[in-house]
């Protein structure tokens, strides 16, 4: 059956060797990315397994993992630290760490770093602070990203024993999210609204008040009556004790986009076999082609498995049609469940592949594998390793 | 467990990614206006889900009719978005003309929808606030009747209900006067009341159950009202009770299997055999997977619906499907007057 829906490709799309990948010393990142509830995080966790079971010395960052994909990682609590992974077979010299991020937390973390005591305080107790540092749309991604430029930065110090970082993305509609909401936190930083908010603090008032005009003031006086005044206060104490900081900032998150960027990244980009999520793998490599940014492949998980050969759905239903008909004993039941199973499966494999197929033949370039879906949830390292086993097998 | 939604117009519908919670808004909108009636479906994350949803153009501002029923029931669709909802907003209460521009100008619009906590969420609910009360007439108050008989609300999925719901505490802290703090404190009252309650959609997958089961709590913490977990996309099973059990401890009966499919006519090799096996194994060990799951959300005491997975993706013709199924618990609703 895989032959016959691949036979309608043109040329086969090229196979994803993940071993070759983080065999490669050279590689220091890889990034799982795509759409919400394709299996990024299992990808990432098996794939920092293998890499470390092959010899590597690994940390994986997940941002929001089964609590059993968490358990068979020796995860029990969001900590935001790196922590050692044991139980894993290290006689090729690898290591494994992983972490969960706590978005919050790594924001705190900036502020307390880059800003001096007092000032840090009077962020951390902002009420706009608190709400923008827990529930900004884009606050997640923007910290993964600083996250990944903290556990790079801190590469081979002896607390940070890693070479090869494996980072799971946020969930999210779109993968795209991973890469734009940086740019998207930098420019509500930059934008005017909050430099029109600041600027009059800035240029002393009236100096302020004459470069914008009228505008200016029927502007903050429409904004204090919807918001209500403090609101708009508490911006600006925010924005006000944040400035400093903000080259900090922007400079830190576009040397961490440029970082993924290099040759040192590979992008691998995780769909189902679904056509939406197939379509946001689309959309993902079309935007990393055009960034320029390193695609090393799509995994396309959790492919229904097919173990019975050499039987049609048509005629393993037809069969089962007869064997029901025939007042049969329990096991003629039996056998003919067994029937419509593999008939089901068979066409939802057929239908899964054909999707798959469809974008090899819009991107007949880029190296996919295909893993077979799990009869349970992953919840040890043996289920990672085989997970390990399905990425590298193609 | 009876599915007796007592006073309820606004169904709110949550869920996590991927579990299909637009369809099932759909299907339930189309089950409420089978009573007869006239139902408000909102969706709020400009994903335009309705439309594909129904086969109709792409829903704007405006509230749309996208489906009539036989019966003289029909739905009514709605995209809600953030800015033109402020604007609206403003135009409303502030009569703004050219300021409005100049908000926008600003950035300060995109600024009130994207950033500031809370405003952008008050505002999504506030349009559906909005259409629950008013009357045939047009006004808030008066003796006409209602416009809506119920409304659904594809809401953002189980990680962000709570806080969603809850825009009050939030945006009460932050904008601590003013009429968006009065309107995000009426929004409250109601999504509070009995006129509220909130579904959970879900698969029987480990993920969407736990998020599930800590959303019921979440929402039962902020004083709101979960009333059903609706389980979407469930397999019919195609092995007998007995059969799992003996596929999920490898312990189907190999010869007499191979018997039946070699007198029914079947080429038997030894391959197919072990391979239909393995495929009953992974089969078994998935319901199985199921039914613990299946126990898990009846830990959270909610009525639990089912709806079948659909074979061929979901089109406006299948909404139906699911709608006759979910018909039962919702159309013997009694619309208030």
């Amino acid at each position: 059956m895989t032959t016959t829906s691949q036979a309608r490709v043109a040329r086969p799309a090229p196979a994803l060797d993940v071993d070759t990948l983080v065999a490669d010393a050279s590689i220091g990142i890889v990034v799982c990315c795509g759409s919400g509830g394709v299996g990024k995080t299992t990808t990432a966790a098996a794939l920092g397994l293998r890499a470390a079971e092959a010899g590597r010395r690994v940390v994986v960052l997940t941002i929001d993992p089964a609590r059993r994909l968490a358990q068979s990682l020796g995860l029990t609590e969001l900590d935001n630290t790196p922590r050692p992974v044991t139980d894993i077979d290290a006689s090729a010299g690898g290591s494994l760490h992983a972490m969960m991020l706590d978005m919050k937390r790594t924001f705190d973390e900036v502020v307390i770093t880059h800003a001096d005591p007092d000032k840090a305080e009077q962020i951390l107790a902002n009420p706009f602070y608190q709400a923008v540092s827990s529930s900004f749309a884009g606050t997640q991604e923007y910290m993964a990203m600083e996250k990944l430029g903290q556990l790079k930065a801190s590469e081979g110090s002896p607390d940070a024993p890693w070479d090869l970082i494996v980072v799971d993305t946020p969930p999210s509609r779109s993968a795209l999210d991973f890469l734009d909401a940086p740019n998207r936190l930098g420019s509500f930083l930059d934008g005017r609204f909050i430099r029109l908010l600041t600027a009059p603090a800035k240029a002393g008032g009236r100096a302020g008040l004459k470069v914008f005009g009228v505008g200016v003031q029927i502007v903050t006086s429409t904004m204090t009556k919807i918001l209500g005044g403090q609101m708009l206060t508490d911006v600006q104490t925010f924005v006000n004790a944040l400035d400093t900081m903000f080259g900090g900032f922007r400079e830190r998150a576009d040397e961490t986009y440029r970082l993924l960027s290099e040759e040192g990244t590979a992008f691998l980009v995780v769909a189902a076999p679904e056509r939406d999520a197939l379509r946001e793998a689309s959309y993902f490599v079309d935007r990393l082609e055009a960034d320029g940014m390193p695609l090393a492949g799509l995994v396309v998980n959790r492919i229904g498995r097919v173990e019975a050969t050499g039987l049609t759905p048509s005629k393993a239903l037809a069969v089962a049609e007869a064997l029901e008909d025939g007042n049969g004993p329990k096991s003629a039941t039996t056998a003919a469940g067994l029937l419509r199973l593999h008939a089901d499966l068979v066409r939802t494999a057929q239908r899964q592949h054909e999707l798959a197929d469809r974008f090899s033949r819009a991107h007949p370039e880029i190296p996919v594998v295909h893993v077979p879906a799990l009869g349970r949830d992953v919840h040890d390292l043996a289920g990672l390793r085989e997970i390990g086993a399905a990425l590298a097998a193609s | 467990m009876t599915t007796d939604w007592g006073q309820a117009r606004l169904h709110v519908v949550t869920g996590k990614g991927g579990t299909g919670k637009t369809t099932v808004a759909s299907a339930m909108s189309l089950a409420l206006a089978s009573t007869p009636g006239r139902v408000l479906l909102t969706e709020v994350e400009g994903r335009q889900g309705i439309s594909q949803t129904f086969d109709v153009p792409p829903l704007g501002t405006e509230e749309t009719r996208v489906v009539r029923l036989p019966g003289g029931g029909e739905v009514d669709g709605l995209s809600v978005e953030p800015k033109a909802a402020l604007l609206e907003y403003l135009q409303l209460f502030y009569k703004l003309g050219r300021a409005g521009r100049l908000l926008e100008k600003f950035g300060a619009i995109d600024f009130a929808t994207t950033i500031a906590p809370g405003v952008r969420d008050v505002l999504l609910i506030g349009k559906v606030y909005e259409a629950n009360r008013r009357r045939r007439d047009g006004r808030h108050r008066g003796d006409a009747p209602l416009t809506y008989d119920a409304l659904v609300l594809d809401a953002p999925p189980t990680g962000r209900i709570g806080r969603f719901l809850s825009v009050n505490s939030e945006v009460a802290d932050l904008a601590r006067v003013g009429p968006i703090h009065s309107q995000a404190e009426s929004i409250t009252r109601l999504l509070q009341s009995e006129q509220t309650v909130v579904h959970l959609v879900t698969l029987l997958e480990e993920m969407p159950v736990q998020e599930t089961l800590e959303a019921v709590d979440e929402l039962r913490s902020k004083g709101f009202r979960p009333a059903s977990i609706i389980v979407n996309m469930v397999r019919r099973p195609l092995l007998e009770d007995a059969a799992i059990g003996q596929a999920l401890a490898g312990r189907l009966h190999k010869p007499s299997i191979r018997t039946q499919l070699t007198e029914a006519g079947v080429t038997v090799t030894p391959e197919l055999v072990d391979g239909l096996l393995a495929e009953a194994r992974d089969h078994a060990q998935r319901v199985d997977l199921e039914r613990e799951q299946r126990a898990l959300l009846e830990e959270a005491g909610l009525p639990i619906v089912e709806l079948p997975l659909l074979p061929d993706g979901v089109d406006s013709g299948s909404v139906r499907e699911l709608a006759d199924v979910l018909l039962p618990h919702f159309a013997h609703e009694q619309v208030p007057a």
